[in-house]
């Protein structure tokens, strides 16, 4: 047992503190390399316990308590186990490369704010980390939210640009709307078993019922479906493109758009005792999968393209996840993690080339100008295609092959999904690096290579897309290769014994599949390269369907934005302030009236006066002599 | 008799501070005197016997009423949020002129005097003095200093609150008659009101004077409009401490008083306050006007507390608690930035806002944090209560959790609105000239912030505070 | 004679009184139905002291001076009015002098 768990987020804090306190101080190269050594420093920490992990296995670190009352109690406890462990090295690993590519990416920012950039960059770090080493729900909805948080303050980075800050805007609310449903199902979580840490749910798992099960997986479904983008959540994502090119990779690919994944993964036990649920996940999954990639065909932004290719590669982490392959979704977002991360950051290498263009019409031809992010970025297309032996082969496949044990419908359509995927990733390759120019090259601002700090990362990247999927090798084709899922095994083992065995494919039988879809795979590929070459890439509007998302934006701004914007206005304008305000105000506004009314009687006439008080008095005597029948009535009437 | 001088303390400073002339004199007496009640408010937190923290005196002997005060957790909360919000305020108002500054700081500092006995007092008479006492001086703040149409507001605001505790009067009177020797300790009242025939009346006699104070949608008009109208820090007082005397009085008297009306009603009021969130939320996204934005985010927050207070619920009563003290904080930090806002860019209209980031970072990173704990984001204070509440809610019936949580949702809509408005963009009037925040204002909004993150990283001392109180009115039932 | 007749007659007068009061818009005139009403009151008082102290003396061995007291107030009254008669006409004098008149419809100064 060690005790340093809590150095991890630590170090990324200290660096939002530093950096966000000091950046009317500090140059561009140091808070670059505060940003940067501190996530560095969590690496380090992370893959000492993760070496723990390897040897003891998971352990559980309380700080202290959030809440703690009679009937409640939250600790801010860590978890350090097999899965967060995993998590940890992506997280802090890939960061750490990310903020490496910053300094470079960013350097024509003005001090502070990049100085402000690199903390918000360190304060997501410390989020994410709060969310994956969180030992309970609430710990994972305060990192939940601080990584919301964080996307919106770095999609509006930017904050000069309305749209920006539109988009910033629109993932911090439809992240929300996820959250809520993450709240209830928390809520759900302690009304019936009081704790809202995992260990306590696990054990109490028997005490829920079906629909308890149902609902609380649902609702958690909902949280990830906001932060993982998926239908009908989803739009927010290729929005987020707003922001600087290293957080696309570093949020909106590699990291927080996975934190659904890991929530289902991390309470995969209750998934699968609710079967309906995991219909759900899967068959959302799915169709978000075909559904952005549909999209990610005629997009010509490079950021678009790879916006739609991650909306797309989770919905197969959520197919894998939904059919009960959660050792694959999980390896899935490992890789997914590597050869996303290196597509956007090669993305940002062109566009910084390129000068801000981020339409892939107006590039072309970039091969012989960009030789090493060229090289790189071709890795990652392939590894994302997946083309064996690269990364992504191994992960996409086990979680197809789950998908055809639990229907071959799903086989076939995430196959379909698969194949749209290399065709849109060869299409973006063939149309920015391929092909003739078609840019204005300026002499003064040459097209040019990125400087090293840029390039480092790329190449590591690079080469754990290659490799990083061989920890992963299916048994069929090599005996004792799947490590990760031995690794994994001690989180998924309640769920492994629920499952029903399926009847196991012959080797053979398996190897026809992958050969087959290898082979389609590679024939798309040459497809795309093919037509993308004689593509038309006049700048005109996008026209068609796909081009217009589906119009999906529109439909949400048509179906749900606007009506309630009308309703709110009503409610303002009328309601508030006619009806009830009208309602207060009408009543002073009646005694008002009833008093310069009553004013007239005092009309200074003697006689009336006089006239008055003798009618009172004959009132008065009428009332005096009949008490007795008036308080009969008074007691009828009540 | 701490708790005395508690009271007495800004009620000498306070009429000290009319015969003062000069300004300057005046602002650092109040701002002293608000000090030394602080650092007396803290003490109290400090363990003691409860012999020390108490008061009792014969007061009015031929109505057997009794100058009686207590002291339990949540009424040493609220001392501390009074305590703590006046030199806040007094601090963030400091570079500010008034006419009569003698007479307002003596106001102020009243008015703070009555907001002590009101979360002291042990006997409903007493209590209803200083109901009152708290309410008059607000009225001569807002009527006097407010601005254009303040006696329009003012009336309709003293109106409508004083009808309210008029019910109340006439409710502590009806009780005080049930009993065979007239008193109004809080013990007597409470064993008189369980006997009473008439409970459900009187119920509603004093959950009026309650839900008008707090306010309870549809009782709430008069808020946006006097939150307007008044001067900011009458405003800050009113919105951070004030409305937590009706949620306070909630707690203290209602519930004890009427266990049993109040579960039998608890589903309607939870359903006008749900529906009240959500309204208020609606208005606020629609809202171009800053302070009426925040008033009606205001009214939304203070209806989540409303709905948990009936859930019978012992962690969203204390998550209730725990609330009180953080939206206090909350919202006077965010009058703080309105009104720096407004006197930097000249307008409350925010479609003529814009680009403050650029010129006032300090103002954006300060104006972000509070917007944040606005929209209850985990690690603000804000959260720790809201997640006892809904939990209380959603024990209470799953559905009204989910409808209310819905207001997290447009919490976040309207409040990244207003940070987008004020702050990003493009200026909308460049020619102003660049101003930062004054020190003055970002020490008292840096006290705030500090603040609104322990009691989200570490609220653990601020729940345990209220412990007694929760356990005294659970064991009641 | 019963004291029925007293009564009724004395509520005859007051309510012609009432009436010239309600009714009459010359001071003088309204002066003298208050006077009425005054007397009818006067008279009623007699009646009911003879009355008391009829019955009083009926079943008495000893004078008595119940009733006395009726009487007592009737000059009180007397004295009353007539100060109040002196006080109201001089009133009505300077009304004259000032406005020339002593319609009481012009005295409506108070309505402004």
């Amino acid at each position: 047992m060690s005790h340093v768990a809590f150095l991890v987020p630590l170090f990324p804090l200290l660096g939002f503190l530093i950096n966000g306190l000091g950046r009317n101080q500090l140059s561009r190269s140091m808070s670059g390399w505060i940003g940067t050594g501190a996530v560095f420093l969590s690496f380090l920490v992370s893959c000492f316990l993760f070496g723990k992990v390897l040897e003891n296995g998971g352990s559980t670190d309380t700080l202290f308590y959030l809440i703690r009352t009679t009937d409640l109690s939250i600790p801010f406890a860590f978890q350090v186990d097999q899965l967060s462990g995993l998590f940890l090295l992506i997280i802090t690993g890939i960061g750490t490369l990310i903020h490496l590519y910053s300094i470079s990416y960013m350097h024509e920012e003005a001090p502070h704010h990049f100085a402000r950039y690199f903390a918000y960059l360190n304060l997501f770090v410390f989020s994410m980390l709060l969310l994956v080493m969180g030992s309970g729900f609430v710990i994972m909805f305060i990192g939940w939210e601080g990584v919301g948080l964080c996307s919106y303050l770095l999609i509006g980075y930017w904050f000069s640009n309305p749209n920006y800050n539109y988009a910033a805007r629109k993932a911090f609310v439809m992240n929300r709307i996820g959250d809520l449903g993450f709240l209830l199902a928390i809520f759900w979580i302690i009304s019936k078993l009081g704790t809202t840490e995992y260990a306590g749910v696990l054990e109490g798992v028997a005490k829920l019922s079906s629909t308890d099960l149902t609902a609380i997986t649902l609702l958690l479904f909902v949280g990830a479906m906001g932060k993982s983008a998926q239908i009908p959540l989803y739009t927010w994502l290729p929005d987020a493109m707003a922001g600087p090119t290293p957080v696309s990779a570093l949020i909106h690919a590699a990291t927080m758009v996975t934190a659904g994944i890991y929530m289902i993964a991390r309470t995969n036990l209750l998934y699968t005792m609710a079967p309906f649920t995991q219909g759900v996940v899967a068959v959302t999954g799915l169709l978000t999968a075909l559904f952005a990639a549909s999209i990610a065909l005629k997009q010509n932004d490079i950021k678009k393209v790879l916006a739609y290719s991650t909306v797309s590669q989770l919905g197969y982490m959520f197919l894998g996840l939904g059919v009960g392959a959660y050792t694959g979704a999980v390896f899935h977002v490992m890789t997914h993690a590597f050869f996303k991360a290196l597509l956007f950051l090669g993305a940002g290498s062109v566009i910084h080339a390129m000068h801000h263009e981020q339409d892939i019409r107006k590039m072309g031809g970039l091969r012989k100008h960009l030789p090493v992010t060229h090289l790189t970025f071709l890795i990652g297309c392939l590894a994302i295609a997946g083309i064996p032996p690269l990364s992504g082969f191994f992960s996409k496949d086990e979680i197809l092959a789950a998908a055809f044990h639990a229907n071959p419908i799903y086989y076939v359509l995430g196959l379909g999904g698969a194949l749209m995927t290399a065709f849109y990733m060869f299409r973006l390759y063939t149309l920015t690096f391929l092909g003739e120019a078609r840019y204005h090259s300026d002499p003064a601002h040459p097209v040019h290579e990125s400087p090293a700090p840029m390039l480092l990362p790329l190449v590591v990247l690079a080469v754990l897309s290659v490799a990083g999927g061989w920890i992963g090798i299916p048994e069929w084709m090599l005996s004792g290769g799947h490590r990760l899922e031995h690794f994994l095994a001690p989180i998924f083992a309640a769920s492994g014994a629920l499952a029903h065995e399926h009847a196991h494919l012959t080797a053979a039988q398996e190897w026809g599949m992958v050969g087959g879809a290898t082979v389609a795979i590679v024939v798309v590929i040459l497809l795309a390269i093919r037509s993308a070459g004689r593509e038309k890439t006049d700048d005109q509007p996008a026209s068609g369907i796909l081009a217009n998302k589906w119009y999906i934006d529109e439909l949400y701004e048509f179906a749900i934005v606007q009506p309630i914007r009308s309703f709110a206005d009503l409610l303002k304008s009328v309601l508030e302030r006619n009806v009830i305000d009208g309602c207060v105000n009408g009543i002073g506004r009646l005694i008002h009236y009833g008093s310069r009314q009553m004013r007239l009687i005092q009309s200074g006439q003697v006689g009336n006066y006089l006239l008055i008080m003798v009618l009172s008095m004959v009132v008065f005597f009428l009332i005096w002599f009949n008490d007795n029948k008036i308080m009969a009535l008074i007691h009828k009437i009540f | 008799m701490i708790s005395a001088i508690l009271i007495l303390l800004p009620l000498i400073t306070g009429a000290v501070s009319f015969a003062i002339r000069s300004s300057e004199a005046a602002r650092r007496l109040s701002f002293f005197s608000a000090l030394i009640t602080l650092g007396v408010a803290i003490g109290a937190l400090l363990p003691s016997n409860a012999s020390i923290l108490a008061l009792d005196l014969p007061w009015l002997p031929v109505m057997g009423s009794r100058f009686a005060l207590s002291m339990d957790g949540m009424s040493k909360m609220l001392c501390l949020l009074t305590a703590l919000s006046f030199p806040v305020i007094f601090l963030a108002s400091f570079r500010q002129s008034f006419r009569m500054p003698g007479a307002f700081y003596g106001w102020m500092l009243l008015s703070q005097a009555g907001l002590m006995g009101v979360f002291l007092a042990a006997d409903a008479l007493l209590f209803y003095f200083f109901w009152e006492l708290a309410l008059i001086p607000v009225y001569f703040l807002c009527s006097t200093w407010g601005g254009e149409r303040r006696i329009a507001v003012t009336i309709k605001f003293f109106l409508y609150t004083f009808i309210g505790s008029l019910l109340m009067l006439a409710g502590i009177i009806y009780l005080s008659f049930q009993m065979p020797t007239t008193s109004f300790s809080i013990s007597d009242i409470t064993q008189a009101a369980v006997n009473s025939p008439n409970n459900t009346l009187l119920f509603f006699l004093f959950f009026i004077a309650f839900a008008i104070k707090m306010p309870v949608f549809p009782l709430h008009t008069w808020q946006p409009e006097a939150y307007e109208e008044s001067p900011s820090p009458v405003t800050m007082v009113m919105s951070g401490v004030m409305v937590k005397m009706g949620i306070y009085a909630v707690i203290r008297w209602l519930l004890p008083l009427f266990p049993s009306v109040a579960e039998q009603y608890a589903s309607i009021i939870i359903a006008f306050a749900v529906a009240g969130m959500l309204y208020a939320s609606l208005i606020a996204m629609q809202q171009n006007n800053l302070r009426r934005l925040i008033a009606y985010s205001s009214i939304a927050h203070i209806g989540l507390m409303a709905a948990a207070l009936f859930t019978s619920h012992a962690g969203a009563t204390q998550g209730v608690m725990l609330q009180m003290f953080s939206h206090g904080v909350n919202v006077i930090g965010l009058w703080i930035l309105a009104d720096a806002i407004e006197k930097i860019t000249g307008t409350r209209q925010l479609n003529e806002m814009g680009g403050l980031a650029r010129k006032a970072p300090r103002l954006a990173i300060l104006l972000v944090v509070m917007g944040l704990a606005n929209v209850a984001l985990p690690l603000t204070n804000a959260f720790v209560g809201e997640f006892m509440m809904f939990n209380g809610l959603f024990h209470f019936n799953w559905v009204v959790a989910a409808a209310a949580g819905i207001s997290i949702i447009l919490a976040a809509v309207y409040t990244l609105r207003m940070i987008e408005k004020v702050l990003y963009g493009s200026p909308a009037n460049s020619d102003l000239p660049i101003a930062d925040l004054s020190p003055n204002i970002t020490w008292a909004l840096v006290v705030l912030v500090a603040l609104v993150l322990i009691g989200g990283i570490y609220p653990q001392p601020l729940i345990d505070l209220t412990k007694d109180t929760v356990e005294a009115l659970t064991l009641k039932k | 004679m019963p004291v029925n007749y007293y009564i009724y007659f004395c509520l005859a007068l007051f309510s012609i009184g009432v009436v010239g009061v309600l009714t009459r818009r010359n001071a003088i005139i309204i002066f003298m139905c208050i006077e009425l009403m005054l007397n009818a009151v006067n008279l009623l008082l007699v009646a009911f002291s003879k009355m008391h102290h009829g019955a009083a003396a009926a079943g008495a061995t000893v004078p008595s001076t119940v009733g006395a007291d009726g009487q007592i107030f009737v000059f009180f009254i007397m004295v009353v009015a007539a100060a109040e008669v002196s006080v109201g006409l001089a009133i009505i004098v300077m009304m004259y002098r000032n406005i020339h008149s002593v319609d009481v419809n012009f005295l409506n100064r108070l309505k402004n």
